[in-house]
């Protein structure tokens, strides 16, 4: 559905993605996994038109992409939920999902998509009338996707989808993204929380210094021993005593 | 006599509120200030003025034809001019908008004369008296535009695509172009408004202030202080900003004679003090807010 070869995306001089390769099948859910810093929402926006390769090319169904704008790409269905969420502080839950159907025209459409998000939302139908600035980290993260599936995407890109939110929302997050690939959704989703982005993926990318270092089935990479060490935070038999907790710290 | 000046205060001060709406449309979801609105506004005006007397052409048609030189002009200098230098600094792109002024003024001097011309009042007949309050016909034509327009900005910014994108634009530009918004275009569209309403309220305070090269520039750097005054970011702002800037003006009657040769930069240190007490303005966010 999508593919990315050889895509090198610069800030100025700076080389932030080196040559990536990369395909995405439908009904797939990707993990592309790594450090702060490793290109993660490079690669993101360098496929949403954000910012264009100085090298290689981006097809999406067979459809060269890597130099359209993003109101072009958002049309051939290509949605982004970007890091940290990215509302429109001023304006209410009901007005920015409103926007988030900004490129559809149908009203019956619309309408449909509005139920389906309301009814895996029911918290962000009773705030419907508020300001997105006023709610909750929770609520907000709840409020960017929802306005994503207004879209209707048929690829949807996530930018750590789980940053900031408490253990317990993370699990209900992945629950949800579980059930929109269920329901047919094709997901590339960058993740610091490489343990619960490999449950949901099928296959996975690990970014390190804006390329790729490692690429395999999730089961693979699981088994991975540097994996394991460096993304899962899971030391076997090393010979230091395990420190408590596990996920990698950091801001 | 102080309800007279209020009225009358609050006319001309529904039309410094109309420009200050459009340039903070423009300032919102471009972040340029059109420096140069003082004389878009007046190149659109004379388009009215020839329409009228050049070639007696009916008041609709000449208030149409202005509406659309301002239209026109704010598209020609989004896409013409601005689009061009887009990587420029912002500061660059003031200066830019006060070059195109420039280049307005001369064409008009060239095309129109440099003498002041008296601008014909919309309508004519004898004042309406309101209890003891004497009220010109033109400034309740004025007041019936502004409201009409408040109406019609409310309307759109509330319940279209198009106004709740503008609003979406101006909060976060990258987030509106994830949802598929042409931020280009909703830039046009925003210049487009902005100086179309800017060519309506010249077409309006003509009559009082008659018509010459540069007394537009004055009517905008009023514009800029009901701007300033309601907060700058905020359009309801900038309506109270506007009518409270054109009632106090009127009060400046009040003060002694001997002090009448500063009577104009009075509303100027008024906002000055205005601004050291509430540095956000009347009606605008708390300062530091945004992102």
């Amino acid at each position: 559905m999508l593919r990315l070869e050889g895509v090198s995306t610069y800030y100025g001089p700076i080389q932030a993605l080196k040559e990536i390769t990369l395909e995405v099948e439908e009904g797939a859910v990707v993990a592309v996994l790594g450090a702060n810093g490793a290109g993660k929402t490079t690669l993101m926006n360098t496929i949403s038109g954000l910012l264009h390769p100085r090298g290689g090319q981006i097809t999406f169904e067979g459809r060269r992409i890597d130099r359209l704008p993003t109101e072009r790409i958002v049309r051939l269905g290509i949605i982004q939920v970007p890091e940290g969420r990215q509302l429109f502080p001023d304006l209410t839950v009901a007005e920015n999902l409103r926007m988030g159907a900004f490129v559809q025209r149908d009203h019956r459409g619309i309408k449909e998509s509005l139920e389906r998000v309301f009814a895996h939302f029911p918290v962000l139908m009773d705030r419907r009338g508020q300001l997105a600035g006023t709610l909750s980290g929770g609520e907000q993260q709840m409020l960017a996707i929802a306005r994503a599936l207004m879209a209707r995407p048929r690829l949807l890109l996530l930018d750590e989808p789980s940053l900031g939110l408490s253990p317990i929302l993370v699990r209900e997050l992945f629950t949800i993204l579980r059930t929109l690939n269920g329901e047919g959704t094709t997901m590339v989703l960058a993740e610091q929380n490489s343990h619960m982005a490999l449950t949901i993926a099928r296959y996975g990318y690990i970014l390190e210094t804006g390329r790729i270092g490692l690429a395999g089935k999730s089961e693979e990479l699981r088994a991975n021993k540097k994996v394991k060490q460096l993304y899962l935070g899971i030391r076997e038999r090393s010979p230091m005593t395990p420190r408590g907790g596990g996920e990698s710290g950091g801001a | 006599m102080l309800a007279q000046l209020i009225v009358s205060g609050l006319a001309s001060g529904s039309l410094y509120a109309m420009m200050a709406i459009g340039l903070i449309l423009v300032y919102k979801t471009t972040h340029i200030l059109n420096f140069g609105y003082g004389d878009m506004t007046m190149f659109s005006t004379f388009i009215a003025y020839m329409l009228l007397t050049w070639y007696k052409l009916p008041f609709a048609v000449a208030f149409l034809g202005a509406i659309a030189c301002g239209f026109l002009l704010g598209i020609i200098v989004d896409r013409g001019f601005l689009k061009m230098a887009k990587n420029a600094p912002i500061t660059s792109l003031f200066i830019a908008t006060l070059g195109i002024g420039m280049i307005l003024e001369a064409v008009a001097g060239w095309v129109w004369g440099y003498d002041t011309k008296p601008f014909p009042y919309i309508i004519k007949g004898p004042p309406v008296l309101l209890g003891s309050v004497v009220i010109r016909r033109h400034d309740l034509l004025v007041f019936a535009i502004a409201a009409a327009i408040a109406l019609l900005l409310f309307a759109m910014f509330k319940f279209t695509d198009i106004g709740i994108a503008m609003r979406a634009t101006a909060q976060n530009k990258r987030a509106a172009r994830l949802m598929g918004i042409n931020v280009g275009q909703i830039a046009t569209w925003s210049w487009a408004i902005g100086v179309g309403l800017g060519a309506l309220a010249g077409v309006l305070i003509a009559p009082i202030v008659f018509l010459d090269l540069t007394r537009m520039i004055l009517v905008m750097i009023k514009a800029v202080a009901a701007a300033v005054l309601g907060g700058f970011t905020s359009l309801p702002g900038a309506i109270v900003g506007g009518l409270l800037l054109g009632v106090m003006e009127n009060l400046t009657i009040y003060m002694p004679a001997a002090l009448a040769p500063l009577k104009t930069t009075f509303v100027f240190l008024l906002i000055i003090i205005v601004l050291a007490i509430r540095p956000q303005g009347l009606l605008g966010e708390s300062v530091g807010r945004r992102v």
